[in-house]
């Protein structure tokens, strides 16, 4: 299946990643051969087959509604980028 | 032309549980930020979500209030956005497979009639975190401490016809959602949201017209607002022969109006899908009866109560039962007292009005609590008290100059005198000391005595300090008057 | 020394033959020495080694010692480490110290292990040759110009190498057992759900799923006592009896049925490796083995829904490495979609990207159906083929590969030549069934692996299988030249 230009700039946007012109050349391409490996699926007949999403028949299970995560703040925010005052930093955002 | 509104709203009801809908973190308000974000809130890499079980449950609470199909196989969604207060880049939701398929409730409309919403389905999800605009340099601050609580979606089918409705239908999923003790309904905190759903179609015509979501109204009266406002806007593009888009939009309380959001670069696409690190959510027969047989008594079974065994009017009834704590205060003061109807006046009377002039204190936080109040509406009752006595009792309450009835009663000198010799007396002493106007009494025509009487009771009052039973004095003093005209 | 097993470890810690401290000093040297070639460790922790193997030695002085007390160990750099750097071998990790402990990381520091540090892999576990990796191709041990396969590459190539005795993987599509396989070692792939999946940072969530690799059949035994736990901290944790893997590995295997998918023999397949592997199965018939041919009618398919349900999974999986509360951040963005586009797009290597862009394509509007749902009823008709055959053999065997190590660089050219090394070991993982891979043979020399399939929860019997099998033969102590 042959994507379009347009095809790989609207999912990379979609999935925010930043792509070059050239980039998209060769991602298009790249992205039409595995979408042609994906292709051979629908050889399959697949009629009346329950999709399975997960390989044991388990169910959910449930955890009792309790208080366990203290504050770890200073901890989780050694790694982040950009913090201050608590709050993690992004650019301005608009609504 | 005649326009026909409609409109559905999605409401989104934060759930009341001490811990999260997938991790252990406090769901409490009001924490410094990010001190309630655990890993998984934070959406660490190699974090996992585990389900809530009273999450679950509350879920489930709601629907057989509504009396909805439960879903017994329920499965939780990834609906895929990039936004910084949603961390993992995806919202955990239900899309296919709610908890809560079709239910259905009823509101009062101002005719007094009622009128039946259906309600789609309602749906498990998690909140996002909160965006914050101020002191950070034109930069925007993330505190994810409300990641992750949950809240359960209530989409209602588009049955809804004006602003009114909308307004009777939230306060309703509210004293729903209240009643059971799965939300605390605080909408100043943003317990219970909500989303409006609005279009114009022309009277008639089938099918809908273009419609417009007015993102989180908080409010009752502002959904009453919004949607007044998105309607008088859609109307005059219309009239205009104008067309409306399709979007989202913000009500903006101070202005009155709603303004469209800033149009998203990229179209959505939320690319839902299961999730797979949770597994699908089976609940059978007798987990769905446990939960039915804790279910209380809701407010149209209660109203219904009020009506059938109290005597209550529709009216009443319906006021007294709308919320929860409303009801309760009103049942334990009518309980003590053993007179709905008198409670009811004095709940919806002397309290309300108390209340209201007070501003902001719900009737849970009254200085006059239902006991106290119960035992006034008592000593009014066996003639104790007068009732202005008892709106000075409750003032005194109110006022915190003191909390024992019975005391203030006494140190309030109310306690009336019903004790026959001791009303004759001063009867006699009042007569005694008005000949004048017992004599225009006498001679006037008999269809003017009525008002006459007044000055001798309001005298006999006087003198009694108040205390004197009303009824007594006017029963003793009639006797009296008619005497000297026989005589 | 380095050649010994982590079960003689044990033995010779138990009998004071040498000290934690000694051995781990050990292993810590020889990966000074060697890995600058093989490239097999992304961050070496020698001191917390040293610290550990030395409370190891004073708890054993105690009398406090248990099996596990003081032997050495590595992980695989997918597993989060408290205050350690897991880099999942990405550029957008490259600075993430987890804050907290994986489930498998606390299971090996309660049992009283020593980690020597953490190992190499593809970035994300996307790849079947480690040539992914932000920190540089893994050099396979047996010839330094070829891959050591992937994504545990890192983990397969340094017990390999001998620079640890065994090492922590992860399999979402052949990434424990097709390393080990071109490394010569011996990697076991547990049932999903066995293994719990807190702090194993996620690629495909319904495929992934962490084990052992080491030398012998034995020692993944060993390790797998370790790593198989129910955590509630995971959903897909599947609650069982604790087991002890070791105790079923000397009971006798006549009478086992093996099946042999005549898909797995196709012309896919190297025909030296298949006679490789026919070799290696007549030796079980040696043991009182019968041998079955069977069908597995479904396998051609495997690929194909992968290549669906894995880049649907991690497109959104990854989704939370945007630049804000960890992982790499661009310079100077301008704006929100800026900071999301950049550090997305200088965080992630090409291949990671392709995946993302796989799966956001096939979940889009329109395209759920023809892809996702289809992909998922495909692995509805490959598990149904497992289940079938599993009701006439106890245990099915194959191929691991279609060939030895390639070369690096030879498929990086092209990402489906790299896609097709993985076709017999993916059809498990779309079917949650446990597998492994032991040396049986090789084909100019360079190792080759042969697969056992075990059904559900049988691990127990596929080690048994395997250790007699390593009892018969010793594929498995060869070692590459130098070692």
């Amino acid at each position: 299946m042959a994507l379009e230009r347009s095809d790989v700039e609207n999912i990379a946007g979609l999935a925010r990643l930043a792509v070059s012109d050239e980039a998209i050349t060769q991602y298009q391409a790249e992205l039409s051969k595995i979408l042609d490996l994906v292709a051979q699926m629908n050889a399959a007949d697949t009629d009346n087959i329950e999709p399975l999403a997960h390989p044991t028949d388990a169910v959910q299970r449930l955890r009792a509604d309790m208080v366990t995560e203290g504050n770890q703040r200073e901890k989780f925010q050694t790694v982040a980028p950009a913090t201050e005052a608590g709050c993690y930093l992004v650019p301005k955002v608009i609504e | 032309m005649e326009w026909e509104v409609v409109i559905g709203l999605e409401i989104h009801a934060q759930l009341a549980t001490k811990s999260k809908i997938f991790s252990g973190s406090s769901t409490a308000f009001g924490a410094e930020p990010n001190t309630q974000a655990s890993a998984v809130d934070l959406g660490l890499p190699g974090v996992l979500p585990v389900f809530n079980e009273e999450a679950l449950r509350m879920a489930v609470k709601f629907g057989l209030a509504i009396d909805a199909h439960i879903g017994k196989r329920s499965v939780f969604d990834r609906k895929n956005y990039f936004y910084p207060d949603l961390p993992k880049g995806y919202q955990i939701t239900q899309l296919h497979e709610p908890i809560v398929g079709l239910g259905h409730v009823d509101i009062v409309l101002d005719d007094g009639s009622t009128k039946r919403i259906n309600i789609t389905r309602a749906h498990l999800e998690e909140d996002a975190g909160k965006s914050l605009h101020e002191d950070f340099q034109g930069m925007t601050g993330i505190d994810l401490n409300r990641a992750g609580t949950p809240l359960l979606e209530i989409v209602s089918e588009p049955e809804i016809r004006s602003a009114k409705e909308a307004a009777a239908y939230f306060r309703k999923i509210h004293g729903i959602m209240t009643y059971l003790g799965i939300c605390d309904g605080d909408l100043s905190q943003g317990s219970m949201r909500c989303d409006c759903n609005v279009s114009l179609r022309p009277k008639g015509q089938e099918k809908f017209g273009t419609r417009t979501e007015i993102k989180n109204v908080n409010s009752f009266k502002f959904v009453e607002k919004a949607i007044e406002a998105e309607i008088a806007r859609q109307m005059d593009i219309l009239e205009d022969g104008g067309r409306i888009i399709q979007e989202t939009r913000l009500y903006d309380a101070n202005k009155d109006e709603t303004r469209s959001m800033r149009s998203k670069e990229v179209a959505n696409d939320y690319r839902y899908f299961p999730d797979p690190d949770l597994l699908p959510v089976v609940i059978d027969d007798s987990y769905i009866d446990a939960v039915r047989n804790t279910l209380p008594e809701l407010p149209d079974q209660k109203k219904q109560r009020f009506m059938d065994e109290q005597g209550l009017s529709a009216y009443d009834a319906t006021v007294l039962s709308a919320t929860r704590p409303m009801a309760d205060y009103f049942e334990s003061a009518a309980k003590i007292c053993g007179d709905f109807k008198l409670a009811a006046n004095w709940v919806m009377g002397e309290l309300s009005a108390a209340l209201n002039k007070s501003g902001e204190l719900g009737i849970e936080n009254s200085p006059v609590n239902a006991t106290q109040l119960g035992q006034i509406l008592l000593r009014i009752k066996d003639n104790t008290i007068s009732a202005g006595g008892a709106k000075k009792v409750f003032q005194a309450i109110w006022d915190g100059e003191g909390s024992d009835v019975d005391g203030l009663i006494d140190s309030l000198g109310l306690k009336q005198v019903s004790d026959t010799s001791a009303i004759e007396a001063i009867v006699d002493d009042i007569l005694n000391k008005n000949t004048a106007q017992v004599e225009q009494y006498v001679n006037a025509e008999p269809d003017k005595r009525g008002k006459m009487t007044g000055f001798f009771v309001g005298q006999i009052m006087k003198a009694s300090k108040g205390t004197a039973n009303p009824a007594v004095v006017n029963e003793i003093l009639k006797s009296k008057l008619d005497a000297k005209i026989g005589g | 020394m380095h050649n010994k097993t982590i079960a003689q470890i044990a033995k010779d810690l138990e009998n004071k033959v040498y000290s934690s401290v000694e051995i781990t000093q050990h292993f810590l040297k020889r990966i000074e020495e060697q890995d600058k070639t093989l490239n097999s460790f992304i961050t070496v922790t020698a001191e917390n080694a040293l610290q550990e193997a030395k409370n190891a030695d004073n708890l054993r002085a105690k009398g406090e010692a248990s099996v596990w007390t003081g032997i050495p160990m590595a992980h695989k750099d997918i597993f989060c480490t408290d205050g350690v750097l897991t880099s999942c071998g990405s550029k957008m990790l490259s600075n993430f110290v987890a804050p907290y402990d994986a489930t498998v990381v606390s299971n090996f520091k309660q049992a009283g292990a020593v980690s020597l540090g953490k190992t190499n892999m593809d970035e994300f576990a996307m790849g079947s040759s480690n040539e992914t990796s932000y920190f540089g191709a893994v050099k396979n041990p047996w010839d330094t110009s070829r891959v050591p396969g992937g994504s545990s590459g890192g983990s397969a190539a340094a017990v390999a190498g001998r620079l640890t005795p065994g090492a922590t993987a992860s399999d979402t599509g052949g990434s424990i057992r097709q390393p080990a396989a071109l490394c010569g070692v011996t990697g076991l792939k547990p049932t999903y759900g066995l293994v719990s999946r807190w702090g194993m940072i996620a690629y495909a969530s319904s495929l992934d799923q962490g084990g052992p690799i080491a030398q012998t059949a034995e020692d993944c035994a060993m390790m797998l006592n370790v790593m198989a736990s129910f955590d509630t901290k995971d959903s897909t944790s599947i609650e069982r009896p604790k087991q002890d893997y070791t105790a079923s590995l000397n009971n006798s295997i006549a009478g086992k049925t093996i099946g042999l998918p005549k898909e797995y023999f196709s012309k896919d397949l190297d025909p030296a490796m298949a006679a490789a592997v026919r070799a290696a199965v007549s030796e079980f018939e040696k043991m009182g083995c019968k041998v079955k041919e069977i069908s597995l009618p479904n396998t051609h398919l495997a690929i194909p829904a992968y290549y669906v349900v894995a880049p649907a999974e991690c497109s959104a999986n990854l989704s939370r490495m945007d630049g804000v509360r960890f992982g790499h951040r661009c310079e100077n963005p301008k704006d929100l979609e800026d900071l999301y586009k950049r550090s997305r797009a200088e965080g992630f290597g090409k291949e990671v990207q392709r995946r993302i862009m796989v799966g956001a394509y096939a979940l889009s509007a329109g395209f759920y159906d023809a892809y996702y749902v289809k992909a998922q009823k495909i692995r509805r008709l490959i598990k149904n083929d497992f289940v079938a055959a599993f009701k006439d053999v106890d245990i099915i065997m194959g191929p691991v590969t279609p060939s030895p190590a390639f070369k690096i660089g030879e498929n990086t050219s092209d990402p489906i030549a790299m896609y097709l090394e993985d076709i017999f070991t993916i059809a498990l993982n779309l079917a949650g069934l446990p597998g492994m891979s032991v040396p049986a043979g090789m084909v100019n020399g360079l190792p080759v692996g042969l697969q056992l399939i075990g059904n559900y929860w049988d691990e127990a019997q596929m080690l048994n299988i395997a250790h007699q099998f390593q009892l018969a033969t010793d594929w498995h102590k060869q070692a590459p030249a130098g070692v």
